[in-house]
């Protein structure tokens, strides 16, 4: 088990250095230097001289890139270059704990209603409850998360008037946007979980259960739910991922000030240590999240812990 | 089965003293199915036709296809036209949809966008096909250190956040149609490449592989023969589910400003520059791309469900 | 003396696509207190559609269109799905086919064997737990405690059979369904199997029904047989009655379709051709085309069941008196 744990943390880092090393790659092909102009005016060769120097852009490639390496491998992703007052690392501070917040009800928000609406079509299977929330299912997955958002603040804060249109300031101003968010990933969940419910209800374990005249609830609650969640703990990544990304459109519609803001005007503005910063950043949480959802499957199917440890 | 059963049940008096001789062997018939037996692709096709909702779905992206080509031929105006004196108009003979704030026809601009769209997702689509499905067949007919090293590579691609991915390219190539193309392909293919990979590991030792293997028969033609016609059904699935996905991160990027450029139109960025329209009030601003969008996604959405269901290979016999 | 389970004229249907499936058309049994009643056929022919009937397990688009299964004076046909849980486990248990796939891999072995006794029975963890190692020993299971905190893949195929039975008898039922209960284990381990029923129902007294294919199990096993074809008891009788004295074509066919090692000249014949489409089954008897001694009127008239001796009942037109030239050739028959 042991043995296992560290060849997916030797992995983890690995696939963390392959990303690095993309980033730092691509964000030197671009051709040009991101000090030709500053707030629209051409800057003179000395002032420019003096910005590349500050920010080691004057050396060497290779030497470039060890600098890199060593501030990803110390989580200090040095000075901003279009706000000079900040550093990448006080941009993340700033904004991550918003953004985190956000992703973290979302998902939490979009697991458990993703969960009863899928064991609810489940059970009901062909009948009017799993139409209706098989119909939700594939509308959520359907409308763009922008789009919803968009929706949601035209009925809800300027028709209705019942929830403010932006900011993250009260549990009111969250609402929107979690909801906005959720929905894509709640329909997939649902989805998933909808099909593997039934495939798992036609195995022979729960005809076991039912014919020890276990309740029917029961029977899905111990016996099936388990095995139902499966395939849903490997998509938990894939789901983060989009949650995370979700969060830039999210963020830049109801003016939340996260860390999707910035990263999308680093964008806009090539800032380049914010670009890398944040990519980095933002695919070792992915990353780690991952390797939290392999632990968590060994946990949930006694299968596979047995087998890694054959196999160490 | 056999003729004799035909006839009405006779009651019991009336059973003839002659019937308790041994038959004919000639006599019973030789016995055939009874039941039609379709074949799979009919069978498939028939169960396609019967979902409702799928039907609807290939209607719609048909039509939308037509509109996409017809549409902005149709209008009087381009993709690109201003007029200040025609801002912000509501729907009209004139401006079926309305106009912007820029007074750009909204009916133009909604159907040059799902042309981008509906490049966008065919593209993905065909990628998907050539490099997914090669890859993934490579990596489970060849097996072995093959296949170990192809799938690290694709748990590294897919350990990278995708979208984030697609947001650098844009950095390096700048933003337009091509970017969001190339950017898809590198990424979107690993889910095709871990079906049809799946698809062949199972297959691959299945009855009739191996036996057409211990005949003697060249890869190629097992490919061709064996593998590829059983796997196709789950490759038209996923190709269809792709096009969805494919459709949204081109609105996604256009949304945040870093795919199609002005004064072209995507649904994305036509969602982005009327969110205002949600204040101000100009509804149609915001209603077609929005509608355009979320139903396009759906129509594939439920077509791509109605062919999974109709091509289940449980339902292979 | 009163039967404890009592299956009357018992129908049983499926809705499929192409249309209705008559998978049992009306079968009749009994089984008495401490019987072994073994139900043989082959493969589609509704003996397991039968016995998961008797447990309360059919379910859309499955359905009992006719008949009853009077249990105990209780008519279990009848019971809501709440008060069949009450005689689920309880009073009738069932041991399922494949060992390997009727335990949940996701559960220890003690969760899966304690649960009856604490929902059904409401005893404690404690109790429960006591009562679980007691079973597994009895079951010939070594290191009950360590089993116990074990997972289903941890252990063999046998083992896991074990624990299946053990897990149906926990609760004392006083009747047990074998659903072809060795078939999926290795033959050194089906003998052992059914020794362990031998001597649970020496000890008990548990009536147990058993459906095979498995002519040899059916010998070590049964007092009274069950054959059935096309949803249909053809033939029921004592073991001796059915291996020894039977006069139906396809019991006879059935029997010498097995290997037999007190007969060295004996030459196996498969039967040929395959059982009717239960689409549409035949009007007359199910067997006709397969039978070398069908008559027209085996095409034309469902036969009806006729005793051939005390416990020994027959459907076939061959004990019709005007057959009586048919049945000699059959009899003088190898077959």
């Amino acid at each position: 088990m042991m043995n296992f744990i560290f060849r997916r943390l030797l992995a983890m880092l690995l696939t963390i250095w392959v990303i690095a090393t993309l980033t730092f790659i691509l964000m030197h092909a671009i051709p040009g230097s991101p000090f030709n102009s500053h707030n629209g005016k051409q800057l003179n060769e000395t002032v420019q001289k003096n910005m590349e120097m500050h920010y080691n852009l004057d050396k060497p490639l290779p030497i470039q890139y060890l600098i890199y390496m060593k501030s990803v491998a110390t989580f200090n992703y040095g000075p901003s270059i279009k706000h000079p007052n900040d550093t990448v690392n006080s941009l993340i501070s700033d904004g991550f704990p918003v953004s985190f917040e956000l992703g973290m009800i979302t998902l939490i928000v979009a697991i458990i209603s993703g969960l009863i609406l899928g064991v609810l079509a489940a059970l009901k299977a062909n009948h009017f409850i799993d139409y209706v929330a098989m119909t939700i299912a594939v509308l959520g997955i359907s409308i763009p998360n922008f789009v919803l958002a968009s929706l949601l603040i035209q009925e809800f804060s300027v028709n209705l008037g019942w929830l403010p249109p932006s900011m993250w300031t009260s549990w009111k101003s969250e609402v929107l946007p979690t909801i906005a968010l959720a929905t894509g990933p709640m329909a997939i969940i649902a989805r998933l979980i909808r099909t593997s419910m039934i495939e798992v209800l036609t195995q022979d374990y729960i005809r076991t259960a039912r014919s020890k005249g276990l309740s029917p609830f029961l029977i899905v609650m111990k016996h099936a739910l388990k095995n139902a969640l499966l395939p849903v703990i490997t998509l938990l990544g894939t789901l983060a991922a989009g949650i995370l990304t979700g969060t830039f459109v999210i963020e830049k519609i109801f003016a939340i000030p996260g860390m999707g803001k910035y990263f999308v005007d680093s964008i806009n503005s090539r800032d380049y240590p914010v670009i890398m910063g944040t990519t980095v950043f933002y695919s070792s949480i992915l990353i780690v999240l991952l390797f939290i959802v392999d632990m968590a499957y060994g946990w949930l199917d006694p299968r596979i812990k047995l087998h890694k440890k054959e196999v160490s | 089965m056999s003729a004799m059963r035909i006839d009405e049940v006779p009651s019991t008096n009336e059973i003839k003293d002659e019937w308790f001789k041994k038959r004919n062997v000639e006599n019973s018939d030789v016995e055939d199915i009874t039941r039609p037996s379709l074949s799979y692709w009919k069978g498939a096709w028939y169960r396609l036709l019967q979902n409702k909702l799928a039907m609807f779905g290939l209607i719609f992206i048909i039509l939308l296809a037509i509109m996409a080509i017809l549409g902005p031929v149709m209008s009087k105006y381009s993709v690109s036209y201003q007029s200040l004196q025609e801002q912000n108009l509501s729907p009209s003979m004139k401006h079926w949809f309305g106009t912007d704030d820029l007074g750009r026809d909204v009916f133009t601009r909604t159907w040059y966008g799902a042309r981008i769209s509906l490049t966008v997702g065919l593209l993905a689509a065909l990628v998907d096909l050539f490099i997914g499905v090669i890859y993934g067949g490579i990596s489970g007919y060849k097996g072995g250190t093959v296949d170990s090293v192809l799938m690290r590579i694709i748990e590294i691609l897919y350990g990278l956040p995708y979208l984030l991915v697609v947001i650098l390219m844009m950095v390096v190539m700048g933003p337009g149609l091509f970017t969001v193309i190339v950017a898809l392909t590198i990424t979107g293919w690993t889910g095709m490449a871990r079906i049809v990979r799946g698809q062949v590991l199972q297959l691959k030792n299945y009855e009739f592989v191996l036996a057409s293997r211990s005949f003697g028969s060249p890869t190629l033609r097992i490919v061709k023969k064996d593998l590829i016609p059983n796997t196709i059904g789950q490759i038209i699935v996923q190709m269809t589910l792709t096009v969805p996905s494919a459709i949204f991160a081109e609105a996604f990027l256009s949304f945040l400003g870093l795919g199609i450029q002005a004064p072209f139109a995507s649904w994305g960025t036509m969602a982005n520059d009327s969110l205002s329209a949600i204040l101000t009030g100009y509804w149609w601003q915001l209603f077609f791309p929005a509608f355009f969008i979320s139903m396009t996604m759906f129509a594939f959405n439920v077509l791509g469900d109605g062919l999974q269901h109709a091509l289940d290979p449980k339902l292979r016999r | 003396m009163e039967p404890l389970l009592e299956v009357k004229q018992l129908h049983i249907q499926f809705q499929a696509h192409g249309g209705t499936v008559k998978a049992v058309r009306g079968i009749d049994f009994t089984i008495g207190k401490g019987e072994t009643l073994a139900i043989v056929g082959e493969s589609g022919c509704g003996k397991s559609v039968s016995s998961l009937a008797i447990m309360g397990l059919i379910d859309h688009p499955g359905k009992i269109t006719n008949g009853s299964i009077i249990f105990k004076g209780k008519d279990l046909t009848r019971l809501t799905s709440k008060e069949m849980r009450k005689v689920q486990g309880i009073d009738i248990s069932m041991v399922f086919q494949d060992p390997m796939t009727a335990l949940n891999p996701t559960l220890t072995i003690e969760s899966q064997l304690i649960e009856g006794l604490i929902h059904q029975k409401k005893m404690s963890k404690r109790v429960a737990k006591k009562e679980a190692i007691k079973v597994l020993e009895w079951v010939g299971i070594s290191n009950p405690h360590e089993r116990l905190k074990q997972y289903p893949h941890q252990l063999s195929g046998g083992m896991r059979q074990r624990i299946v039975i053990a897990m149906a008898l926990i609760c004392e039922p006083d009747l047990l369904i074998a659903d072809e209960p060795t078939t999926a284990l290795d033959v050194t381990i089906q003998a052992q199997i059914l020794d362990l029923f031998e001597s649970i129902q020496k000890r008990t007294g548990i009536s147990i029904v058993i459906i095979t294919h498995d002519l040899g199990v059916v010998a070590k096993m049964a007092d009274r047989i069950a054959v059935m074809y096309a949803g249909r008891i053809v033939e029921m009788g004592s073991k001796r009655q059915v291996f020894y004295h039977s006069e139906h074509p396809y019991t006879r066919a059935l029997l010498n379709s097995v290997v037999r090692l007190d007969q060295t000249s004996h030459s196996l014949k498969p039967i040929e051709g395959s059982p009717p489409d239960l689409f549409s089954p035949p009007k007359g008897c199910a067997f006709v085309d397969r039978c070398p001694f069908a008559m027209e009127v085996c095409g034309r008239v469902q036969p009806q069941k006729s005793r051939l001796r005390e416990g020994h009942q027959i459907e076939c037109w061959l004990q019709d008196t005007r057959a009586v030239a048919v049945r000699k050739e059959m009899l003088a028959s190898q077959l």
